[in-house]
């Protein structure tokens, strides 16, 4: 997996690239451990380029969640693509985080 | 089909047939209703034994003996060594065993004891060293579910192997077991054996469990519900993180739906309270019209985290506003009572007041501060992390002091299939001493009987019939300490007062109490086929006591949130001291009942005043219980292996 991560204005954005495995787990959860250190607690993670999650990389999303929220900040899924949409849908994590369509509509006009 | 496969199913059919044509007499015809209080209670401990024959019948049924599995071992892999308080020799024992298994894999000792000095040891060795994380501080353990749970989220192999602080490895262990994971996508855990090696032929403490680590796992296998045992097991790590994904997100939408309730329940409460300041009860008034639309939202499908999201914005803006709103008021009061000193802080600018003009407001019955700090609360109670736990996902199940069966059953209901492998690949330590034989077997016990409270499997969703029996049948057999009080008590009621539970010990009676009795003796020769399972009967009704506090103490725990007392089993020999008298004294009572009993009865039967059948049945019922429970006296005298060896030389 090859993770890439910007800043914007009013968020940022992580992008796992490949398979988000038990394996890359880990990297993102520190990625995103530090944009919150760093006062970025507004995260998209653009599921555009992830090609496979497995249940791992869904609990590094929720350790995401956790870690923004105690920030006061939220964490925001885009751009998943239709195998990564089913495993949402097979664990029911869809019922708790939505998948925005693009990265820009994420955040909205929050 | 094996020739011992439709040997098992004849004579399961006629175990049962026999069973159910003895107890339908039994019922219908030979109840002595004169003395209807021994002689119902009798007949339903009967009832209670032909279930469980059926429900063993039914574990025989399919039973599976795999020689191994065909794919060649494929796969990453991480060996979990759990330890709480064993002797860090005993750790390292496993954990250089664990190490020298021929696969490559990475070992690490998962340390709930935190001891410097067995990190120091394995650290030493190389050997990976895990211990909780700080978000573990004030929060729930949960004990070695808790302990692995932890580890998982600091590992990344994709298959586990479990193993206790004293089960030593075989170094083929992966080899032998990895490949039925690529057998079959859907397999979660492959269980091998439990086998002691600190127990010699004799077992006096009933350690060895060859009918279980045999024929019973290999029936639940039939039925694709192999038990996970806690230890000796691989088990793939995606199934174990998707149970934990879908756990959270179960536990979240019931805590969010539980707290949007509440929260309407307080904000129209809060509302009616503050009628008289009209801007407070508007205030609180909309909120609550926005928790109901948030709760039909979450009803209706939407994604909790948005709607928790938006609504705790909202809670924080309309906080904001009464908190405003307060303090406009208790300038007014303040201004009122010119004895509270309020002053401007020349530097931040802020209103400064004392506490006890603080207080004085917040006492007010109708202060709008009340109403802010419930409001506030509810912010707190929306959060999606459980904040009440240390990890939002917890992959092996924390609803059982015995987390493995309740984690089997969730990922059998969740359509992954488990693998029973019947072969040695791990040689552990059995407890050395009666005191703390008693405390597992309670522990176990315990276990089982809390899965059955929390999470029935004879209901619960995604399980089949053939599964749900399994895991029914294992909680049934511990309600025997039920029934055994029963079994005890009649014969010893007739020996010694003539009373009968049955109208008559007749020909009718024989006829067909007997093939019932000897069909399921050699349902049950067949199924042991030559293991020793003399050892597991006496302790099943010799451990009454255990069975029924199991049962009393769990039903306290999941009804009345009574505490267990969570105990480690000791595997470093003997506690030591004086004899455990106190925690058998219910066996030791009943086998000086049954002795005086039974001179009773046949003293009776030299004066005339007692039926010669009768009291031959009873006498060798009694008998039969006596043999049983003579296991405890055995138990209480043995010293542990090392003395017992001493012993066997010294005789011979």
């Amino acid at each position: 997996m090859n993770l890439n991560v910007t800043t914007h204005a009013r968020y940022a954005v992580v992008r796992p690239e490949g398979r988000l495995t038990a394996s890359a787990a880990p990297r993102l959860k520190q990625a995103m451990r530090k944009l919150i250190e760093e006062g970025n607690p507004r995260i998209v993670v653009d599921l555009g380029q992830t090609d496979f999650i497995d249940s791992s990389g869904l609990g590094a999303l929720i350790g995401g969640l956790k870690a923004a929220r105690l920030a006061e900040g939220d964490l925001r899924l885009a751009a998943a693509s239709e195998s990564v949409q089913s495993v949402l849908k097979l664990t029911s994590l869809d019922r708790v985080l939505r998948d925005h369509p693009t990265v820009e509509a994420a955040f909205g006009d929050e | 089909m094996t020739r011992r496969l439709i040997l098992i199913r004849v004579f399961a059919v006629l175990a049962v047939l026999t069973g159910i044509n003895y107890l339908t007499w039994r019922w219908m015809e030979s109840l002595n209703w004169e003395a209807w209080w021994i002689a119902v209670p009798l007949v339903i401990a009967e009832t209670y034994s032909l279930i469980d024959t059926f429900l063993f019948a039914a574990t025989m049924w399919r039973a599976k003996e795999r020689s191994g599995p065909e794919s060649p071992p494929t796969g990453t892999v991480d060996v979990f060594i759990t330890t709480y308080n064993e002797p860090i020799a005993m750790v390292m024992a496993t954990a250089r065993a664990a190490k020298n298994i021929a696969y490559p894999h990475q070992t690490f000792v998962l340390d709930d004891g935190d001891r410097p000095e067995m990190a120091a040891a394995a650290q030493a060795e190389g050997l990976g060293y895990i211990t909780r994380s700080a978000d573990w501080t004030d929060k729930p353990r949960h004990a070695k579910a808790g302990n692995l749970n932890n580890a998982l989220f600091e590992t990344e192999g994709e298959f586990l192997l479990i193993l206790d602080a004293d089960q030593i490895p075989d170094p083929l262990i992966l080899h032998r077991t990895l490949g039925y994971f690529a057998d079959d996508e859907q397999v979660a855990l492959v269980q091998t054996p439990q086998w002691f090696i600190n127990v010699d032929e004799e077992d006096p403490l009933g350690s060895q469990a060859p009918l279980f680590y045999g024929p019973i796992q290999q029936g639940k296998d039939g039925w694709n519900a192999a038990f996970f045992c806690g230890s000796n097991a691989v088990l793939r790590r995606e199934a174990l993180m998707q149970l934990g994904i879908v756990g959270y997100v179960r536990g979240l939408q019931d805590s969010t739906q539980r707290t949007l309730r509440a929260a309407e329940r307080l904000l129209s409460r809060e509302a009616r309270r503050n009628q008289p300041i009209p801007a407070l009860h508007a205030a609180l008034k909309d909120l609550r019209v926005e928790v109901s639309r948030a709760r039909a939202e979450v009803s209706a499908g939407e994604p909790i985290a948005d709607v928790t999201y938006r609504l705790q914005g909202q809670i924080t803006e309309a906080s904001r506003l009464l908190v405003k709103n307060d303090l406009d008021l208790m300038a007014e009061d303040l201004a009122a009572i010119q004895s509270i000193p309020v002053q401007r802080d020349s530097e931040l600018g802020t209103v400064v007041i004392d506490q006890v003009g603080l207080d004085a407001l917040a006492t007010r019955e109708l202060s709008p501060l009340a109403a802010v700090k419930s409001v506030a609360a509810l912010v707190d109670a929306l959060r999606v992390d459980r904040p009440d736990e240390a990890q939002p996902i917890q992959p092996l199940a924390t609803i059982s002091v015995t987390e493995d069966m309740a984690t089997a059953m969730q990922l059998h209901s969740m359509g992954w299939r488990s693998v029973y492998h019947h072969e040695i690949l791990a040689r552990g330590l059995a407890p050395e001493d009666l005191q703390t034989m008693l405390k597992q077997r309670l522990r176990w016990a315990q276990g089982t009987m809390q899965v059955f409270l929390r999470d029935n499997p004879l209901v619960k969703r995604g399980l089949s019939t053939g599964q749900r029996l399994m895991y029914f049948g294992t909680m049934w057999s511990y309600l025997a300490g039920f029934a055994a009080i029963v079994y005890l008590c009649a014969p010893v009621i007739y020996l010694m007062f003539g009373v009968m539970p049955v109208t008559a010990w007749s020909g009718d009676f024989f006829a067909r109490f007997l093939p019932y009795f000897l069909i399921n003796q050699l349902l049950f020769l067949i199924v042991a086929r030559g293991i020793r399972t003399w050892r597991g009967q006496q302790y099943s009704l010799a451990l009454f006591p255990v069975w029924i506090r199991a049962c009393t103490s769990s039903v306290a725990n999941v009804v009345f949130k009574k505490p267990l007392s969570f105990v480690v089993t000791r595997k470093d020999g003997r506690v030591g001291g004086t004899l455990p008298l106190r925690e058998v004294w219910p066996q030791l009572t009943a086998i000086a009942v049954l002795i005086i009993a039974l001179i009773t009865g046949i003293i009776r039967v030299l004066i005339g005043t007692a039926d010669g059948t009768g009291t031959l049945v009873n006498t060798v019922w009694v008998a039969y219980s006596l043999a049983a429970l003579s296991i405890i006296i055995q138990a209480l005298r043995y010293k542990g292996p090392a003395a017992h060896a001493e012993e066997a030389e010294g005789a011979s």
